[in-house]
């Protein structure tokens, strides 16, 4: 089950800009929350901090408070235990090419040492059946390489090995931009059947995308949250200009 | 003034912290998964002991140096710092200086490189741009089989196949067509200093050439495109989309050659003549640092003669370390401000 992500102050640096400047919000468990602005706002930044991937930069560094549950994860936990219980998927689709679907599936579980064969085809199974990719692939799990499939396959496969560890947050940045509108629907529709699950955080360009999938909404600008509610007031009746402007495709 | 969404809303309102209706059980994965420790420790022995191998090759560097040093204090006491410019080289009257195997060694190294970088780069972009695909491996294991030829076995080939050539076919062909410049003059017996950067040439091109295929390998197939969908034609493609993108490795892959051109020993002793003397003519014999320590270890009496030879050593030590750094200050000159791949 998911946990819900509480952000306090939180800043982020890359060298000397300042990507994020002072976020404040709450993420509730078991939801989807989606993170919109134009390009370069900060929104990648800000999911990347949420599972401690932001500092794999050497030149970059955040301060502030992300607190996963009870655990203040800047503190409390190393990037790795965080990790384990945050899913990322990334914007381009990353198989690991010399790998089959399982084994790309059950990677994350593989590198932890895992070993139970039953528990192994159990999740495999599991996993690419919340991705919607098991009817495609169950024939050639073992003699496919995760690289052979097309890019919505992929992202679809990379969606399960996300899934596989049965993480409590699930971070999508913009997982359907790279996709046609056939792979980002199947995509969506996951994402509608997985947060009541797990908590989401999807970083979109794509504001019907951010309108279909998500109950919260928050709209990044130069580094700073300039409103974060309800997807339907954010979309109906903005409180800020600057989102209204946004939204309306006035600008951005 | 009324908002007009771009959007339909379908997405229900936003719920607060809703607590999930029957707490699932946890899964097995999780349960094992969350008694995994932090890796903690096994990540700082890691990068320590990943930092011990790094710090060995300082350490290697430093203990060679010192030995070095500490063999060679004689001929140190006997001609200081001046042992490097000193043209002399008289055992019998201890009368010893290095200048004429730093100019055979520097002279050999860089004419081969002159020789070996077009031809290797001509291997690498034909075998990675042009090369039909069925030439393609066996090409590339002909090129590495070179690599693995023992040096000796060059420096047969060389003296019976080699030095003929140059004496009598290359060498009066030189002569007539360069032989104003001044560099092809003299005796030509066949053995000297060009012989002997041909041969050192033909043993680098295999490692420069199958490391700079490797590097134009590595460059993504979507630079190619980009270039390509400019209306470039496919040299101007090799150029900006392949050339540009690998030439920081390009230039570690010449550097890697150099320095084996630099401690080449056999078969540039079996050709180069072995004679310690500078000429401005290629055909003229030469001497390398390399050369003198495997020829003349083994006879050296007297311990001025055993120090100066090690001495020689210490040359050959501080030369490398020179040209590299000389190189990789060439390459931050010509590279500097101009955008870096990111990576």
């Amino acid at each position: 089950m998911g946990v819900g992500i509480q952000v306090e102050d939180l800043n982020a640096w890359y060298g000397s800009t300042h990507t994020l400047q002072d976020i404040n919000l709450h993420i509730p468990a078991n939801h989807a929350t989606a993170l919109i602005g134009p390009s370069g706002c900060g929104k990648s930044t800000f999911v990347r901090c949420l599972n401690r991937m932001h500092e794999t930069n050497p030149i970059a560094r955040a301060t502030g408070v992300v607190k996963m549950g009870e655990i203040d994860i800047y503190r409390e936990a190393s990037p790795v235990e965080i990790r384990r219980r945050v899913g990322m998927v990334f914007q381009r689709p990353n198989p690991f090419p010399t790998m089959s679907i399982y084994d790309n599936v059950i990677s994350g579980l593989k590198l932890n040492g895992f070993r139970n064969r039953r528990i192994l085809d159990e999740t495999v199974e599991r996993s690419l059946k919340q991705a919607a990719l098991w009817e495609e692939v169950k024939d050639d799990l073992k003699k496919k390489s995760g690289a052979s499939l097309s890019g919505g396959q992929q992202q679809r496969m990379c969606i399960a090995r996300a899934l596989a560890v049965d993480p409590e947050v699930l971070l999508m940045d913009e997982p359907a931009s790279a996709l046609d509108p056939v792979s980002t629907s199947k995509i969506e529709d996951l994402i509608f059947q997985l947060k009541t699950q797990y908590t989401i955080v999807i970083v979109t360009h794509n504001m019907q995308q951010a309108a279909r999938v998500a109950e919260n909404t928050g709209f990044f600008l130069n580094g700073k949250l300039v409103e974060f509610d309800s997807t339907h007031k954010i979309f109906t009746n903005p409180r800020d200009k600057r989102t209204e402007d946004y939204i309306t495709g006035r600008f951005g | 003034m009324p908002v007009k969404p771009a959007v339909s809303v379908v997405a229900s309102p936003a719920a607060e912290k809703t607590t999930p209706s029957s707490p699932a059980p946890v899964s097995p994965v999780r349960e094992f998964l969350n008694t995994r420790g932090s890796g903690r420790l096994a990540d700082t022995s890691f990068a320590a002991l990943m930092l011990a191998c790094a710090c060995s090759i300082f350490v290697i560097v430093l203990f060679i140096f010192w030995i070095l040093i500490q063999n060679s204090h004689l001929s140190l006491a006997a001609f200081g710092w001046k042992f490097f410019t000193r043209e002399a080289w008289d055992p019998v009257s201890g009368d010893f200086g290095a200048l004429p195997f730093i100019y055979g060694t520097l002279a050999t190294s860089l004419l081969a490189l002159a020789m070996a970088v077009p031809l290797a780069l001509g291997v690498a972009i034909f075998l990675t741009e042009l090369c039909p695909r069925p030439l393609r491996a066996p090409i590339s294991f002909l090129t590495e089989l070179l690599a693995a030829i023992p040096s000796v076995v060059y420096g047969l080939w060389a003296v019976f196949v080699l030095v003929p050539i140059m004496r009598d076919t290359l060498g009066p062909f030189l002569v007539k067509t360069l032989g104003w410049t001044g560099f092809f003059e003299g005796a030509n017996f066949g053995v000297g200093l060009l012989t002997a950067s041909i041969i050192l040439a033909i043993m680098i091109l295999p490692i420069i050439s199958s490391l700079t295929r490797d590097i134009m390998t590595a460059v993504p197939h979507s630079q190619r495109e980009a270039v390509l969908a400019l209306g470039a034609t496919r040299w101007e493609m090799i150029r900006i989309g392949v050339l540009r993108n690998s030439r920081i490795g390009i230039v570690g892959a010449v550097m890697l050659g150099l320095g084996r051109a630099l401690g080449e020993t056999m078969a540039v002793t079996m050709v180069i003549g072995n004679h310690p003397e500078i000429h401005k003519s290629l055909f003229a014999p030469g001497y390398t640092l390399a050369s003198v320590i495997a020829n003349e270890f083994a006879e050296a009496t007297g311990d001025l003669y055993y120090s100066a030879l090690i001495e020689i050593g210490l040359a050959l030590f501080l030369v490398t370390i020179v040209v590299n750094a000389v190189a990789r200050l060439m390459v931050w000159a010509v590279t500097r401000g101009a955008p870096s791949r990111a990576s």
